[in-house]
């Protein structure tokens, strides 16, 4: 199954957003990575790396990111990482919940997962 | 790597690390103003870290040493400067495979100004640390190739660049980073992520001017030799400037 990293500047934001998306797919794999490298508000690509290897089982991940620096540091932590991974260009919240329905489902490849976090983007809350 | 190399990196991480320490609550203040008030905190952090490091750094040949810098900025400084300081210099490092000269750091300069383009996204104007960068790296290209000039001498004009840069992104707006979340309240606030670009040509500057006064017996400070650039078609560049009276230009 493909997994998801959800990177967040804050390690509750992005465990919260974990937790929210593994009510609506318990069985996939869902890691939360936030805070920079002292605990304060930020990202390290270091411990994104370390959740890629968390979050691969076998198919590779989908990266959901917040703010600026969580897509630099993802990206570097993508390129330094083993695990085969996407970034998805989607809201993280939002993202998050769809790729993890879909992932859920027997077909979702790493591509079909990205595709449906990003097709978050368009929606419509009013 | 050559003793001279090893010198002259441990020499740059030194002065550094002291100027990043001196200037961490001002970098801290500007970034107060259109960020996350944590740029100087996480690169004083980033540059101890590199400094804990130098006895390792001195066994290893230049480029690994670079890189090794590299890595340690991503690890420990975090935020955007991690991936934009660290990421570019460790997929620059590679340049220096056959050492330190002219042709070499020119290679490194334009690798580092694309892997942090590339990373960032961000372009000539969008108020980052490019502003700095591309200046400076273009001055330095255009001194070597086609003035000739001495790699000292180039790199001094370089730094004069920067510096008219970093000048040139107090009256813009963002379109990057967080600054780009506050609109209009950017304007007339300097970037932080060029500054402190800023502050690190400097002392690369002084590292050079130090180790190739070795040789000429010369004793011209960053600023001296900087006052000597050509910044006639810059407006609003004031290459003598104290960092806080720019400022306070654009606050009112």
């Amino acid at each position: 199954m493909v997994g998801l990293l959800v990177v967040s500047h804050s390690g509750k934001a992005a465990a919260g957003i974990v937790e929210i998306a593994a009510e609506m797919a318990s069985d996939v794999s869902l890691v939360a990575v936030g805070g920079d490298p002292d605990g304060g508000i930020g990202t390290d690509a270091d411990a994104i790396a370390a959740g890629l290897d968390e979050a691969d089982d076998g198919e590779g991940v989908v990266v959901l990111v917040d703010l600026g620096s969580a897509t630099m540091n993802a990206e570097l932590a993508v390129e330094m990482a083993e695990t085969d991974a996407v970034l998805a260009d989607a809201p993280v919240l939002e993202g998050t919940v769809n790729a993890a329905v879909h992932a859920a489902g027997s077909k979702a490849t790493l591509d079909s997962t990205r595709d449906a976090a990003e097709e978050a983007r368009g929606m419509s809350k009013l | 790597m050559s003793e001279s190399d090893t010198e002259a990196l441990l020499d740059a991480i030194e002065r550094i690390d002291e100027r990043l320490h001196d200037e961490q609550d001002y970098l801290t203040e500007l970034d107060s103003r259109i960020g996350d008030a944590d740029h100087g905190n996480n690169l004083a952090r980033g540059i101890s870290a590199v400094s804990e490091k130098r006895d390792d750094l001195a066994e290893m040949a230049l480029d690994e040493a670079v890189k090794t810098v590299g890595t340690t900025l991503v690890s420990e400084v975090g935020g955007a400067a991690g991936p934009l300081y660290g990421g570019s210099i460790m997929s620059a490092s590679q340049e220096l495979d056959g050492g330190l000269d002219a042709e070499s750091a020119l290679a490194f300069a334009e690798a580092y100004r694309e892997k942090l383009t590339e990373r960032g996204g961000a372009r000539p104007g969008d108020k980052t640390m490019v502003d700095a960068v591309t200046p400076a790296v273009h001055t330095f290209q255009r001194a070597i190739e086609e003035d000739d000039l001495p790699p000292v001498d180039a790199l001094a004009k370089a730094v004069d660049a920067a510096r008219r840069g970093v000048a040139y992104t107090v009256p813009l707006r963002a379109s990057k980073g967080r600054a780009s979340y506050l609109g209009l309240r950017a304007v007339g606030h300097r970037d932080p992520g060029a500054t402190s670009t800023l502050f690190v040509l400097e002392e690369l500057l002084a590292t050079a001017e130090a180790h190739a006064g070795e040789a000429s017996a010369t004793d011209a400070s960053a600023d001296d030799a900087v006052a000597h650039g050509d910044s006639a078609d810059v407006d609003g560049a004031n290459p003598g400037d104290e960092h806080g009276e720019t400022d306070d230009a654009g606050d009112a």
